[in-house]
């Protein structure tokens, strides 16, 4: 019986190819923009600005690829690709480190001003940095972290989600194992080290993934604080790259550019499917 | 809910949740209370004194005829994104949960544009209808369209539309497959065996009970438009043209960078931050529903 209805309710002979071609269409079209812009850093300037385009890869990989890693436009890509590393790292180990520490104080202690805290950082919740821009880079200005790492990160890492997270993973640990450290003898912290933090090892992981992506694809607070081309991040340095004016914007190699920004956050993103599907599944709960 | 096992002590907590807390205070709450302190003053030109004038910014911005039309800008555009992202993604997720073989395949190639950063995919669609060398634009031309959104408001806002919720439908697909993968599969052969058909299924069985995945959903994705599109406009549009695409927070930035107008940038500042606690409540007062679903 039930296989009779399986072949009724899922995938019957013509229906299934069709669903696979309406599949494949659709993974076509979305990937379109991608295909594009890989054709573009592959050929030459004219073939580009003489339209339309060719829809199949040119020669110029290398030419062009070694020409935005290199030189760029006003800052080699390679550059802008460090700075990009360094933030989204920066950014994601340390919302990680907060996180964990204030999580691990909010659920095993009972201390004076608690809620008070805790209702503070649920606060941060609700303050995109997009809406504090102005004074939040009035403050950055007045501590002298302009073109910094330390300004690029520090404002974004406090984060109400990543708290949050640990806080609902840390009441699901089992209050024998807090006891038994305790008769134990063992201090909070050891208990911290040798029991709560490797138990969290996957929430760390899957957090990681997606704390790296929001680092790594942040735009407007790197184009506030970095007016030096030196410390650009590769994801806002490509709207630098074109030519104000009437001047016609070297596209094979901002389409390179392009591509390279994409690639770190893919890999992290395709590579590390499993943790990210969880990761995103946790931190939106 | 609370552990019934706690360590003792308090000066080891305050040392351990001070990272957080000064990072917050120094980043969060200062520059938000500074937002709500310059929003009651209009500064002299210099910057070096400026006038109390309690919620004249605030009288000024609503009664302010561009304010207002990037409010209804913001309202068209964050809806367009929400649908344009959210039902092709549905209709992808559909697809693929039909599929026994193959759809971890197609959910490895949908999910890369959620990786791709929302101001490289603003380059990305710029560059397909660039009115020189786009190529969507010279084939739209060669059948008679000619397309121009640098001139022309509405083609602007289509494209910022696309453009934003392009990364978007891997975001939707995911947890629309993953709600679809729960639906239980006993209901739907009993809807089967009674003779209901794919789009009856669909309509009467499938859709209701991804009524919390879609909900959940709508909310986050209006936050995304909102808040996270600014990329997306500054590299294709720039908020024009005659500010057609200027959305509530590129004016933000426009007003207080551009413009210099720190009191009036403030005042929005403030509208902004009710808008975003709004939806906060409407989402946390819709998770404690979906927690007795």
């Amino acid at each position: 019986m039930a296989r009779a209805v399986d072949g009724m309710v899922e995938k019957r002979g013509s229906g299934l190819w069709l669903t696979h071609a309406f599949m494949i269409l659709g993974v076509l079209v979305i990937f379109f923009p991608i295909w594009l812009a890989f054709v573009a850093s592959t050929v030459t300037q004219p073939e580009i600005v003489k339209p339309p385009m060719p829809l199949w890869p040119g020669d110029q990989f290398w030419e062009n690829y070694s020409a935005a890693l290199f030189s760029g436009v006003n800052v080699p890509v390679a550059t802008m690709l460090f700075n990009s590393l360094v933030m989204a790292i920066g950014i994601a180990v340390g919302k990680i480190i907060i996180s964990l520490l204030s999580a691990f104080a909010i659920v095993y202690f009972k201390f004076p001003g608690k809620s008070f805290f805790f209702w503070m950082i649920f606060l941060t919740l609700m303050l995109p940095v997009e809406v504090r821009i102005v004074p939040t880079f009035e403050v950055v200005a007045g501590f002298g972290m302009l073109n910094s790492y330390s300004g690029l990160i520090l404002p974004l890492i406090a984060s109400a989600t990543a708290t949050f997270l640990f806080r609902q993973f840390f009441l699901t640990i089992p209050d024998e194992l807090a006891e038994a450290a305790r008769v134990d003898g063992a201090r909070p912290m050891r208990f911290f080290w040798d029991i709560v933090v490797p138990m969290s090892r996957t929430n760390v992981a899957a957090l990681f993934v997606i704390l790296f992506i929001y680092g790594w694809n942040q735009y407007l607070w790197p184009l506030l604080i970095t007016t030096d081309p030196e410390m650009n991040t590769i994801v806002m340095g490509i709207k630098q790259m074109f030519p104000s004016g009437d001047d016609v914007a070297e596209w094979p190699v901002i389409m390179a550019t392009s591509i390279l920004a994409m690639i770190p956050p893919v890999i992290v993103v395709v590579g590390m499917q499993r943790l990210f599907i969880r990761g995103l599944v946790d931190s939106e709960k | 809910m609370e552990k019934r096992v706690t360590f003792r002590g308090w000066m080891l907590p305050l040392l351990l949740i001070a990272p957080q807390v000064v990072i917050s205070a120094v980043f969060f709450f200062y520059p938000a209370g500074q937002a709500i302190w310059q929003s009651l003053f209009i500064p002299d030109p210099f910057g070096l004194s400026s006038q109390f004038v309690g919620m004249g910014n605030f009288e000024f911005l609503l009664g302010d005829k561009f304010y207002r039309a990037a409010f209804l800008t913001t309202a068209i555009f964050s809806i367009l994104v929400t649908l344009c992202s959210m039902i092709p993604a549905l209709f992808l997720a559909v697809l693929a949960d039909r599929l026994i073989k193959g759809s971890g395949v197609y959910r490895t190639l949908l999910i890369w544009p959620y990786a791709v950063a929302p101001a490289v995919a603003g380059v990305l669609w710029l560059f397909m209808f660039n009115t020189r060398v786009g190529v969507i634009s010279w084939y739209l031309g060669h059948l008679g369209y000619d397309w121009n959104h640098v001139l022309n408001g509405g083609e602007a806002m289509g494209l910022v539309v696309v453009a934003s919720a392009w990364g978007r439908i891997s975001y939707n697909f995911l947890f629309f497959f993953a709600a679809l993968q729960a639906v239980p599969k006993s209901v739907i052969e009993a809807a089967a065996i009674d003779g209901a058909h794919f789009w009856r299924r669909f309509w009467t069985i499938v859709l209701p009970l991804l009524s919390p995945t879609t909900f959940f959903l709508l909310v986050v994705n209006i936050v995304y438009a909102f808040f996270e599109t600014f990329g997306v406009i500054h590299t294709i549009t720039g908020g024009g043209p005659q500010q057609s695409t200027t959305i509530l927070v590129y004016k933000v930035f426009s007003d207080g960078f551009v413009g210099q107008d720190l009191g009036s940038s403030s005042a929005q500042s403030v509208i902004l931050l009710f808008v975003v606690g709004l939806l906060t409540i409407i989402q946390f007062k819709y998770i404690e529903k979906r927690v007795h679903y």
